[in-house]
């Protein structure tokens, strides 16, 4: 039998490396965009940086310890894990602490936590257990498609209820793990469409689109030989469009609060508020362009130091590496994540097992999903929805829940050279 | 669909969303050069444009309240760099001391963060400023922020007006972040009140600044400022000379007057004496002079009009003959007769017996009793307690015993005793109409504020209803808004039984015990009131309405341990309805001067400013 520990070689080391990289850039960057003069100490526990620092201690020692646990024990426990994380979510609807309008967190002795981060990892094990199980058939199976979206679908809800929009978002990004496993492209495209049906929705009034999106039928019909059966297909879409984009501008009045509408309009520059929504955005654009080309340097950056950016530690951590680092450091760094992400997706290609691809998958799609709008909301191209830079912002439970759940991934993959051995 | 394209689908999107952002922080940093903030530090300041207060005005246009630019020193701490204390001091006229401390407290303040702008140094000095501004350039950090106080051009109606002042933490946390520290508020009266109309809404300028404090421009040509929008302007109800000439008249007596119009429930005046002089509570010295009025034994800060309850006395007499002819124990016809008294209630020498209309007018104390008795002890109800719920409905229907809104902050509710209160007292079905029998005549428990008197006496000017007293009929030139200034609300009592009650009332100053309040021309109605209390000698009450055909003023009158109604009260209600409704005062300069020059405040030892 082989031995239950991984060899060191056998370890994904540039994962690794990258890791160590990323949350050391990262605390640099939250000591740069909170520090002040008179507590120069990186370790100042006062201070964001010193706590962050702290947390990095945590991490990286649950982070080894993942590394000597037996893969078994995740595909042993994922149902466990996941139920414990849901556990968690519904005990902080009981008894949860509100922090700036979201009651996600759970305060113990002081420290705080945000159960909605653990249940990302919980969820990932959960649903590659499921569909890895025997005789699964995600793409055949109607009863094994229901059961994955319910795994997803109860943690977003809970979350939802908790009043956290932008961590029940993240959750769609598991929509690329199901894509890989046999969820047919048209719906991915279909969203995509749908998405730019809704921006245009709140942009136009929905007779210009309606009439728009009849000319096109009417175009479409006319070029193509015309069956009976075609004709319906397309008078059913038109329909159908007609009825979603009526239905977003009520949705959007009527459910969406009033903070989520002007973050909105703002991003879709129907609304210039600088003083709201929009001055995060509006601060965070300046910041980042006055970095120029080869940035202001560590420390340097002076919309940084006067606070102009609110949340810059959290969720705005990337302005501080564009204003201080430039438009060089900037490339670099989303090179190096581009790096990260496509080792990972390399690494989940590769795996024997069906239980470490679709994990590999969820993490691949969490990390992006969360770089996708994190980053894009800093330049001004998504909206404002408050989710962490992984490795990067500020934040005890983001980092330590990330880490989790790089660690497993790299934990897994690592057994891959004692399976081959084992032939 | 293929395997193979599947596995590169993420990969294809990681490629394109990369392209994107890199493209996107190609245009921000490198090619838009307006996000570029130059290489000398530039930073974005953002600016607090304070807007203009809106102005006050009286009924008929006469400016009450207006503003005044003053200038305060803030500081950026975080800014302050290279500073030369000794010059700071010396411009500031303060000692290093002072200094250092000034500084150590603004440390230690609320919501303190260095890169958060402080008022250092409040309001200060024109001359201070001009020295100040010459040489900002040396103090980095500073600067000065102008924003407007309060000043009145009369020393009237302070507390009608009311005051402002700094917002407290708690104002700023139910602001939601809108008011900052040091930011006015307005703290009673109107001004608290109409906060909302009167405050405006503040502006945000964004400037560019250089690390020296010096502003290079506004940001963007201030694309993303917000104009300040000023306050709303206020017509009061107020006859600002009606105020004027009550004040006068209460010069050195303690009491209350309010007078309405009853068709709109408009306040005309609305007089709490002693008062103060407005424009004490502001500028520098706000803090200083409040306290004073504060520690004053007379209460000059204490409204009298919304809050203090008296004993109506005799005016109460009114309500009784009401509610017994709607509840069938009376008709003008029912004639008691009196002996100097009932039971241990008293009486005057008068002729016996009387019906109701001459009872009203003699004010016979042993026909209301009888009043009460019947209305009380009506055996078509099984209990006295049925009966007495009864007789509370109706008073309570004229707005009795509870606040009736209007829109000064610090009403009072009075005081109208419940069923309850008496079962508390003697036992439930151990009390009838002889154990309470003073309620009849206006004693007793019974507390009413002056407010609540001169709307009971509209309400009878208007044969049956009441519009809830307001202060404020205008804003930005229209109507007040509020639905709750313009619905009528109706009594329990039958229209049918008001003429013979006001006919009374007529008798009270053509012939009765008002006499002297008389006015040739006009037909008042009135009733004068003597209420017994447990401070000192009886206060002096009186209220009436005028014209009683067409009326167009209903006031009440209270001045505290003065002794008769028709001694104090109705001589000053009389001199103010002739102003009001001729524009007069002038006719009676005896009976005006001996109001003026009557002292009833023994005490003299107080430091509020009475009213001109």
């Amino acid at each position: 039998m082989t031995p239950l520990q991984p060899k060191p070689s056998s370890i994904d080391w540039i994962t690794l490396l990258l890791y160590f990289i990323f949350i050391t850039i990262g605390l640099l960057s939250v000591y740069a965009s909170v520090y002040v003069e008179s507590k120069p100490m990186i370790w100042d526990t006062s201070m964001n940086y010193g706590k962050q620092l702290i947390w990095i201690f945590i991490s990286v020692f649950i982070g080894l310890l993942i590394l000597l646990i037996d893969e078994k024990f995740f595909y042993a426990f994922a149902y466990p894990i996941y139920a414990i994380t849901i556990f968690l979510l519904v005990l902080v609807l009981a008894i949860g602490t509100t922090v700036k309008g979201s009651s996600s967190w759970i305060e113990i002795g002081g420290f705080r936590m945000q159960p909605a981060e653990f249940a990302k990892f919980g969820t990932a094990l959960a649903l590659a257990k499921y569909l890895s199980g025997y005789n699964k058939n995600f793409e055949k199976k109607r009863r094994d498609q229901y059961i994955s979206a319910a795994i997803i679908l109860a943690p977003m809800v809970i979350i939802l209820l908790q009043n956290e929009t932008g961590s029940t978002l993240v959750f769609f990004s598991f929509i690329f793990v199901l894509y890989r496993e046999g969820l047919p492209g048209w719906i991915l495209l279909a969203g995509l469409v749908l998405g730019i049906l809704a921006i245009l929705a709140l942009l136009v009034p929905a007779t210009y689109i309606l009439i728009g999106l009849a000319i096109v039928a009417l175009l479409f019909l006319l070029m193509v030989r015309r069956t009976k059966s075609l004709v319906l297909i397309t008078m059913g879409m038109l329909l159908f469009a007609g009825v979603l984009v009526n239905s977003i501008d009520y949705v959007f009045q009527n459910v969406l609060q009033a903070h989520q509408r002007t973050r909105i309009n703002v991003l879709l520059g129907k609304e210039v508020d600088i003083k709201g929504a929009g001055y995060n955005v509006q601060q965070s654009k300046i910041a980042i362009g006055s970095g120029g080309f080869w940035g202001k340097g560590f420390l340097q950056g002076t919309q940084n130091k006067f606070r102009f950016v609110p949340e810059q530690s959290t969720d705005f951590i990337f302005c501080t590496i564009g204003e201080e680092y430039g438009f060089v450091g900037s490339v670099i760094f989303i090179g190096l994540y581009m790096y990260l992400l496509f080792r990972l997706l390399m690494m989940a290609e590769r795996q024997r097992q069906k239980f470490n691809r679709i994990y590999g998958y969820s993490v691949v799609s969490i990390l992006f999903f969360h770089f996708l709008i994190n980053v894009g909301m800093t330049l001004g191209l998504m909206p404002v929805i408050g989710i962490p830079l992984p490795f990067f912002s500020y934040g005890g439970s983001a980092l330590l829940s990330f880490t989790v759940l790089l660690f497993i991934f790299i934990r897994l993959d690592a057994n891959r050279v004692n399976e081959l051995k084992s032939f | 669909m293929d395997k193979t394209f599947k596995q590169h689908t993420l990969l294809i999107i990681f490629i394109v969303v990369a392209f994107i952002y890199i493209c996107r922080l190609f245009y921000l940093q490198i090619i838009d050069d307006s996000y570029f903030l130059s290489a000398q530090n530039n930073v974005l300041q953002e600016q607090t444009i304070y807007p203009a207060r809106g102005l006050i005005y009286d009924r008929n246009g006469e400016l009450l309240v207006y503003n005044d630019a003053i200038y305060d020193l803030s500081v950026m701490p975080e800014q302050v760099k290279d500073l030369d204390t000794l010059a700071f001091c010396k411009v500031l006229n303060i000692t290093k001391e002072e200094f250092i401390k000034k500084f150590e407290r603004l440390k230690h303040q609320k919501g303190y963060a260095p890169w958060k702008p402080c008022v250092f140094e409040r309001q200060i000095t024109i001359p201070t400023y001009a020295a100040f501004q010459e040489r900002l350039f040396d103090f980095h950090g500073f600067f000065v922020e102008v924003r407007t106080d309060r000043k009145y051009k009369h020393n009237n109606a302070a507390h009608v007006m009311g005051y402002i002042g700094e917002v407290t933490d708690k104002d700023i946390e139910k602001s939601d972040g809108y008011y900052r520290m040091g930011d006015f508020i307005g703290i009673s009266g109107v001004e608290r009140t109409y906060e909302k109309q009167l405050g405006g809404k503040k502006g945000t300028r964004y400037v560019l600044v250089d690390s020296k404090s010096r502003s290079q421009g506004r940001y963007k040509n201030g694309e993303f400022d917000t104009p300040a929008v000023a306050g709303k302007n206020i017509n009061l109800s107020i006859d600002y000379r009606l105020q004027q000439l009550g004040e006068e008249l209460l010069t050195n007596k303690t009491g209350s007057v309010v007078a309405l119009e009853p068709k709109t429930g408009e306040i005309l005046a609305l007089i709490s004496s002693p008062s103060y002089n407005p424009n004490l509570l502001i500028g520098r010295d706000r803090g200083k002079k409040y306290m004073e009025l504060l520690r004053d034994p007379m209460k000059p800060l204490f409204n009298r009009t919304l809050a203090a309850p008296y004993p109506p006395g005799s005016i109460f007499k009114i309500l009784m003959a009401l509610t017994g002819q709607q509840e069938h124990v009376l008709t003008p016809n029912t004639a008691y007769g009196c002996h100097h008294g009932y039971m241990f209630v008293g009486c005057h020498p008068h002729g016996s017996p009387l019906p109701l209309r001459p009872a009203i007018a003699v004010s016979c104390n042993a026909y209301f009793c009888q009043v009460y008795r019947s209305i009380v002890n009506n055996p078509s109800y099984k209990h006295a307690e049925d009966a007495y719920n009864v007789f509370y409905k109706h008073i309570a229907s004229f707005g009795l015993g509870s606040k009736l809104g209007v829109d000064l902050y610090g009403e009072g509710s009075g005081f109208l005793p419940k069923a309850t209160f008496y079962d508390k007292i003697y036992g439930r079905f151990r009390w009838q109409a002889t154990t309470t029998i003073s309620l009849g005549i206006g004693q007793g428990e019974l507390g009413i504020t002056p407010l609540q008197m001169a709307n009971a006496t509209a309400t009878v000017a208007n044969r049956g209803y009441y519009i809830v007293p307001h202060i404020v009929r205008r804003i930005e030139g229209k109507r007040n808004p509020d639905t709750l200034y313009q619905n009528k609300h109706w009594t329990t009592i039958d229209t049918g039984y008001f003429p013979v009650v006001i006919e009374g009332m007529q008798d009270v100053v053509e012939r009765g015990t008002a006499y002297v309040a008389r006015i040739p021309g006009i037909n008042i109605a009135g009733k004068t009131g003597t209420a017994q209390n447990p401070h000192g000698k009886d206060h002096s009450i009186f209220f009436a309405f005028a014209p009683v055909e067409n009326p167009k003023i209903a006031i009440a009158v209270v001045i505290e341990n003065a002794g008769f109604g028709a001694t104090w009260a109705a001589p000053i209600a009389s001199l103010m309805i002739e102003q009001y409704l001729t524009g007069k005062h002038d006719t009676r300069k005896d009976l005006k001067e001996r109001m003026i020059k009557g002292n009833l405040n023994h005490r003299n030892d107080t430091t509020a400013t009475q009213t001109q």
